[in-house]
């Protein structure tokens, strides 16, 4: 393989025009993710972390706008594609499992025909294949009679059986980066591990490089190799998963020391300073 | 037992003919922060509804501060006794402003000076007084969720029925949800029940916890379990698997105790 890291984005901004003129959510982001490295991305609400997975499909809806001094993946830039380009793109070379299956998935497809679809795009299969695909598929995101819930429809299915469905659809063209943005957090703890543990065992296996964009610090750095903090649409830190109880920002440290623990025995939870921002 | 704020007992919930909650047996103290744990769809929002009135269809006793609980919406019973819910995008009015929504139980209750309540309350949830007249829309989800505690606290329960209350919400606005309500239990003397799936938070604000797993509570234990995980369920100990252990857990101490687990 070449050297050529497998993303790489430099001054990366994202801005949304507003009656007071516009307002930047990304802003001046650099990363570069080499292949089949595992990157979090972690920030609270507003922070610019889902924009920022967003754009690197170029999937920002006008009025937002991005731009970028460079976004290159795999050697290819992607700030120079068309829409029709970057549509070959999407899916078979860069994936997105988004946060909701009850949202993400079509109620009136049956699961079998959303997975058969998501690769005929871009494949083209005898009928016969296709299935047989699926059905692999299916059964590596460990589902239970494959056959069985391939005819089912997504509200037939549970919460993390539907995520399930959903990493099925994101990895059967296999692609070269995932991006996961908030992949568990309509799940519960329980199923949470699970589906994660299957995105690790997927991403590795296949080689792939991932992107898990959360707002839980603890589950990133359980998940990945490095991590990126973001607050306000800038990175504040930026730093190997192991040194997270290391990290420097006052922000990262707050946002730290914030989270309650298995055995606490602070009396009150220290409050990240808001006297700059908004307020809560 | 007198002491009890909540006592319930053989309590058997269903919606229609689907019965969700089973042979639910436990009593809170008065003063006591209690937690009800467990996975989305194991009846513990339900055992809530069922105490504030809101799922009516259930069998065995409830009785809160000492007094039977009916089955309907009850004036008397909701001086004593509040909700507060997990979303707050969603359970405020969005067309009544904050003074509206604080006010209105006073107005129910034939309870006079409103306004000045009002004013004392948004002090006490934090809130400044600039928000009194906005709307909802207006505000960031931990400022709606202080004024749902807010409003719950208008009446001057005794206790309160906490469903979820910062699952919505961003961990460092969490932080400062719970550290209000830590603070408001121990100024008023305030008796908790509080609903979650997040077992550190628990740690931070209850005393003990049931777990409850498919209807059934699977076993009451206090917070200290959680230091070293000895839970006696074995459902208990998946979910604490689950949610990660206790990083900070003295080694030496968490295998003293899987040792001793079998017995």
């Amino acid at each position: 393989m070449t050297d050529v890291p497998l993303l790489e984005i430099e001054d990366l901004r994202v801005s949304f025009a507003t009656p007071k003129g516009p307002v930047e959510v990304v802003k001046g982001l650099n990363l570069t993710l080499g292949r089949e490295e595992r990157l979090g991305i972690v920030g609270e609400s507003g922070s610019g972390k889902s924009m920022t997975g967003r754009s690197i499909l170029r999937l920002i809806r006008s009025p937002g706008r991005q731009t970028a001094k460079t976004l290159r993946f795999d050697g290819l830039d992607l700030m120079g594609q068309s829409n029709r380009q970057m549509r070959q793109i999407r899916g078979a070379r860069i994936s997105m499992i988004m946060q909701d299956p009850k949202f993400s998935l079509n109620p009136v497809m049956t699961i079998g025909h959303q997975i058969a679809e998501a690769l005929q795009v871009h494949e083209k299969l005898p009928r016969r294949d296709l299935n047989a695909r699926v059905i692999e598929m299916l059964n590596s995101v460990r589902i239970n009679e494959p056959e069985r819930v391939a005819k089912m429809y997504p509200h037939e299915v549970s919460g993390g059986m539907g995520q399930r469905v959903m990493i099925a659809m994101m990895l059967i063209p296999r692609p070269q980066l995932l991006i996961a943005d908030e992949p568990t957090s309509a799940l519960d703890v329980s199923v949470q591990a699970q589906v994660l543990d299957l995105i690790e065992e997927l991403v590795t296996g296949n080689g792939m490089g991932l992107i898990l964009i959360s707002h839980d610090l603890n589950l990133v750095a359980r998940y990945c190799d490095r991590i990126m903090v973001m607050n306000g649409g800038e990175v504040v830190e930026a730093c190997a998963a192991a040194d997270l109880h290391k990290a420097s920002h006052p922000y990262t440290k707050g946002l730290l020391a914030a989270q309650p623990r298995m055995q606490e025995t602070r009396d009150e939870l220290p409050v990240l300073d808001r006297s700059g921002g908004a307020g809560t | 037992m007198s002491s009890a704020a909540i006592s319930l007992k053989d309590l058997d919930i269903s919606y229609g003919d689907t019965k969700v909650v089973r042979d639910v047996t436990f009593d809170v103290a008065t003063g006591e922060s209690f937690a009800l744990v467990g996975e989305s769809g194991s009846g513990k929002s339900t055992v809530l509804k069922a105490i504030a009135g809101l799922a009516p269809e259930w069998t065995g006793e409830v009785s809160v501060l000492g007094k039977p609980r009916g089955h309907g919406t009850d004036r008397a019973f909701s001086e004593t006794c509040q909700m507060v819910f997990q979303d707050p995008y969603a359970s405020l009015h969005p067309r009544k402003t904050i003074d509206t929504v604080l006010s209105e139980p006073l107005a129910i209750h034939g309870i006079g000076k409103r306004s000045e309540k009002v004013v004392e309350m948004l002090g006490a949830v934090g809130l400044d007084q600039r928000f009194r007249f906005r709307f909802p829309h207006q505000l960031s989800g931990g400022q709606r969720q202080r004024v749902a505690i807010a409003r719950a606290l208008m009446l001057e329960p005794k206790v309160m029925l906490l469903d979820e209350p910062t699952s919505a919400l961003d961990v460092s606005v969490q932080a400062e949800i719970l550290n209000l309500l830590k603070r408001l239990r121990r100024e008023q003397g305030l008796t908790y029940l509080m609903v979650t799936h997040n077992l550190p938070v628990v740690s931070f604000m209850c005393d003990r916890m049931a777990v409850m797993n498919k209807g059934r509570i699977v076993e009451i234990a206090p917070k200290t379990a959680l230091y070293d995980g000895s839970f006696a369920d074995p459902y208990t100990r998946d979910l604490y698997a689950a949610s990660g252990g206790n990083p900070d857990a003295d080694p030496v101490v968490a295998a003293a105790s899987e040792s001793k687990d079998p017995a």
